[in-house]
């Protein structure tokens, strides 16, 4: 299988002598869906925004690649970087969405790249793009919203409206960054579900943060676990017993443990026509 | 002064006191010094008393027997003021941009920035009568005038209001591979549209007040015919004319104000 992601030796320090990655390696299959966990401050943003390329690692430490291109190496970003990320979608924890513009310039901004600049400059879109975002909107289930500002929506549906974005971005990796730890559990599980389905059924590799390890278990088949910048923890959700993140983590595993969990099942969703 | 004076130590206190008299000493000194320069003289004030009476009688009843030709040149006034700030807009928008810290790098915001600093430092009636040689009397000096001094200012307003965004959105941007122009348009503008529109009409309102100054210097509009009812001694009309540009600031204040009531 091809590889999505691979980093190697990749190491961050923000302040001296406190290191926020520590010899990161890491390698995800295309179509894999992972769930990056850790309490808070352990890296996790951290992590994900050196994927993205918006921040460097030390120079002279390690590279990240994704889809098998250089995003960074040796602590510098590749001079493509730009077109890289059109393939990398970013969820945020704090959604990221322009708040007074409308949720379908929102979501556009995700096809940026291949509208020429001529038209993305005075935001004009053809039919048929318009086309592809309301399609997009209704594939998580907000498209009533579409004229809506940003931010007059709750935040479910504005994380919901970042995940279309990726949608029409067409991105191949989805990065999301504790994309439910501002949100209540019913938005929550509907965020968690769309990123599911996403993966299963248009087989995007996707990466989520989280620091709940009941809601890991729920969605994914692997977990990579952080801890002070370092990878601690790379396998199955279900050998990640309570008893072992006590051992990891110490004190600090009430965090990823104690969360009450998003119960029932989910309600049936339109299916992801591609 | 109780239990403060216990707190503060001793020491630097009498120090601070005689750092304070001589500040105040300085200041008067300054104060006699530019005294001179200015030709002070309260007193001719009072003496003159009854020839200010006279003067300020002179001013009334207001002759508007001219009103047509003052209503016109009060439109072109606002027309300079009009064609000066659009003119500074569309400039201030680009270079207010390129004067913001975190948009661009320092090697491009510290040059606009200065570039900025000089139209602005330099008063519009100065360069009217600048732009009056180059283009010869008359409103397009005015417009001109207006339009690299408002530049100035607003360029500096816009780039205050891009540093203060919250860069998360355009972090969001960003992350969709989008080009530096298109974080901008999508990602900065959006944020900033409600002050900057804001900006525009306060400078708008503020250029009709400029405007029929310039205007004193040959650069077109009301201002010109005031500097020539004043050096006519022709009081009656000059009081018309001031009523009519009182009338027509607050007017424009009124209307500007209440979109940008609307617009926040
Ligand atoms: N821009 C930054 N400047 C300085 N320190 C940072 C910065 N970003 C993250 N850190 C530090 O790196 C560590 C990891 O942070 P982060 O990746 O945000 O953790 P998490 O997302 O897992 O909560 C923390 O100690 C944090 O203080
Ligand atoms: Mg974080």
């Amino acid at each position: 299988m091809a590889i999505a992601l691979e980093i190697r030796q990749l190491s961050k320090t923000f302040t001296p002598g406190q290191k926020a990655l520590d010899n990161v390696n890491l390698r995800v299959d295309e179509g894999e869906m992972v769930v990056l966990l850790g309490a808070s401050g352990s890296g996790k943003s951290t992590l994900l925004r050196h994927i993205a390329g918006f921040v460097c690692g030390d120079a002279g430490s390690g590279s990240v690649k994704v889809l098998d291109r250089y995003v960074q190496r040796d602590g510098k970003l590749a001079r493509d970087v730009r077109a890289l990320r059109t393939q990398i979608g970013f969820v945020f924890q704090q959604f990221n969405l322009v708040g007074r513009l409308p949720l379908t310039t929102n979501v556009l901004t995700g096809m940026l790249h291949r509208v020429p600049p001529w038209r993305s400059v005075f935001k004009w879109f053809t039919r048929d793009e318009r086309q592809r975002c309301m399609a997009a909107l209704a594939q998580v289930g907000i498209d009533k919203y579409a004229a809506q500002r940003a931010s007059t929506l709750s935040g479910g549906q504005q994380q919901r409206a970042a995940i279309a974005r990726t949608l029409v971005q067409e991105a191949r990796l989805i990065l999301a960054d504790e994309p439910i730890a501002s949100l209540d559990p019913a938005a929550a599980r509907k965020v968690m579900d769309t990123l599911a389905r996403i993966n299963r059924e248009l087989g995007t590799t996707v990466i989520v943060s989280l620091h709940q390890v009941d809601i890991a278990m729920r969605y994914c088949q692997r977990v990579v676990a952080l801890h002070q910048g370092r990878v601690v923890y790379d396998g199955t959700p279900a050998r990640l017993t309570p008893a072992l993140l006590h051992d990891i983590y110490g004190p600090l595993a009430t965090e990823l443990i104690a969360h009450g969990a998003p119960e029932a099942q989910a309600a049936p969703q339109p299916a992801l026509a591609h | 002064m109780t239990d403060l004076a216990i707190a503060i130590p001793p020491a630097p206190r009498p120090a601070h006191h005689t750092g304070r008299l001589i500040g105040w000493a300085l200041l008067c000194l300054v104060l006699a010094w530019a005294w001179r320069g200015a030709d002070m003289r309260p007193l001719d004030l009072f003496r003159d008393s009854g020839n200010m009476a006279q003067f300020a009688g002179d001013f009334f009843p207001p002759n508007f027997r001219d009103w047509r030709i003052y209503l016109s040149e009060m439109i072109v006034t606002v027309q300079i003021a009009l064609w000066g700030t659009v003119l500074a807009v569309v400039c201030a928008v680009p270079l207010g941009v390129l004067s913001s810290a975190n948009i661009v790098p320092a090697w491009v915001y510290q040059p606009v920035r200065r570039v900025m600093d000089a139209c602005r430092a330099i008063n519009e009636m100065v360069f009217a009568m600048l732009f009056i040689v180059a283009v010869g009397l008359g409103p397009f000096a005015g417009v001109l005038a207006l339009w690299v001094h408002t530049t100035g200012i607003l360029a500096k307003l816009f780039s205050e209001a891009v540093e203060a965004i919250d860069p998360r959105p355009v972090e969001g941007i960003r992350s969709t591979g989008a080009s530096p122009l298109e974080e901008v348009i999508y990602g900065v503008i959006p944020q900033v549209l409600p002050l900057w529109i804001s900006y525009s009409l306060y400078r708008f309102e503020s250029n009709v007040r400029s405007a029929s100054v310039v205007g004193m210097v040959g650069a077109g509009g009301i201002g010109v015919v005031l500097y020539e009812i004043i050096r006519g001694f022709q009081y009656a009309d000059t009081c018309a004319v001031m009523i009519m540009i009182v009338v027509t600031v607050s007017l424009i204040d009124l209307i500007s104000a209440r979109i940008r009531k609307g617009l926040i």
